[in-house]
C-alpha cells in the first residue's frame, strides 16, 4: 500500500467538503460538508500513525471524533434557533453582521 | 498486498462518487444518506490501516450519533423531503474553481513529499505489536494524554448542556 493513496483520498474528500460548505444552501447541509472535511483529515492522523509506527495519531483521531460530534450537536442548535427565529436556514441570509 | 490494494480502491471510489453525490444531489435526506456511505468507507479504511478501535468508534460515533443528530436536524428545520431546485446558492462556478484549485495544491504538494513511499507493513503498528493497538491506544490515553482527555469530556457536557440552552423552546 502506498502512503499516497490514503493522503490523495483524503485531500479529495477534503475539497469535496470545502465545496459543499461553500455552495450550500441548507445549513444542515453545511454542517455535512463540515463533518466530510473533519473525517478526512482524521485519515490523514489515521495513515501517518501507521507510517511513523505510532498509536498517538490513532488518540488524537479519537479525540477529533469527540469534538465533532459536540461541534454537529451545539451546530445543529444554532441551527434550530435561526430556523425558528427566522423561518429559513439558508447562511447567506443570516447577514446582519456584515458591513 | 494486491487484495489490500483492490479493497482500498472499490471503497476509495465508492466514497469518491457518494461525496461527490452529497454536494450536488437535489435531495436533503440523500445527501444524508450519502453521508452515511462516506463515514462507512471511511471506517473500513481505518480497518484497512489497522485501526480498528477508531473504526468502531467512527461506526457507533458518527454512524449512530451523528447521523441521527442530522436526520433530526433535517426534520426538525422542516426541509423539504423530495426533489428541491435550489439547494445551491449561485456561486457553484467560483466554489469549484476554488475546491480544484485546492486539490490540485494538496496533490501535487502530496506527490513532491511522498512520492511513491509504501508502508512498513512488519512495523509495529501494522502487526499489532505489545497487545494490539487498541492497548497500546489506551494506555496512550489513560498515561500520556490523560488530561486533554478529561478536557474532552468537559467539553462535550459543555456542548450538551449548551445544544439544549440553545435549542430549548421557551
Amino acid at each position: 500500500m502506498l502512503l499516497n493513496q490514503f493522503l490523495i483520498l483524503a485531500a479529495f474528500l477534503f475539497c469535496v467538503g470545502a465545496y459543499g460548505v461553500l455552495v450550500r444552501k441548507h445549513a444542515v447541509l453545511v454542517l455535512m460538508s463540515v463533518e466530510l472535511m473533519i473525517n478526512s483529515v482524521n485519515m490523514n492522523l489515521i495513515a501517518f500513525s501507521l507510517r511513523n509506527d505510532n498509536v498517538i495519531g490513532h488518540v488524537f483521531a479519537l479525540f477529533v471524533i469527540a469534538v465533532a460530534a459536540a461541534e454537529i450537536g451545539v451546530g445543529l442548535a444554532i441551527v434550530l434557533l435561526i430556523y425558528r427565529n427566522r423561518r429559513s436556514v439558508d447562511p447567506g441570509e443570516v447577514s446582519e453582521m456584515k458591513g | 498486498m494486491l487484495a489490500q490494494n483492490i479493497i482500498f480502491g472499490l471503497l476509495a471510489v465508492a466514497m469518491a462518487l457518494s461525496a461527490i453525490k452529497l454536494v450536488t444531489t437535489k435531495n436533503v435526506v440523500h445527501a444524508a444518506l450519502y453521508l452515511v456511505v462516506v463515514l462507512a468507507g471511511m471506517a473500513a479504511q481505518y480497518i484497512l490501516l489497522a485501526a480498528e478501535f477508531v473504526a468502531i468508534t467512527q461506526v457507533l460515533v458518527y454512524i449512530g450519533a451523528i447521523m441521527v443528530l442530522v436526520l433530526f436536524g433535517i426534520m426538525l428545520t422542516r426541509a423539504p423531503i423530495g426533489v428541491t431546485p435550489e439547494l445551491d446558492n449561485n456561486s457553484r462556478l467560483p466554489s469549484a474553481i476554488v475546491a480544484l484549485f485546492l486539490f490540485g495544491s494538496l496533490g501535487a504538494m502530496l506527490l513532491d513529499a511522498f512520492g511513491d513511499e509504501r508502508f512498513d507493513l512488519n512495523n509495529g503498528v501494522a502487526t499489532g505489536a505489545s497487545g494490539g493497538n487498541m492497548i497500546r491506544t489506551a494506555d496512550s490515553i489513560f498515561s500520556q494524554y490523560l488530561v486533554p482527555f478529561e478536557v474532552v469530556s468537559i467539553l462535550l457536557l459543555a456542548a450538551l448542556v449548551g445544544a439544549i440552552v440553545i435549542a430549548r423552546r421557551d
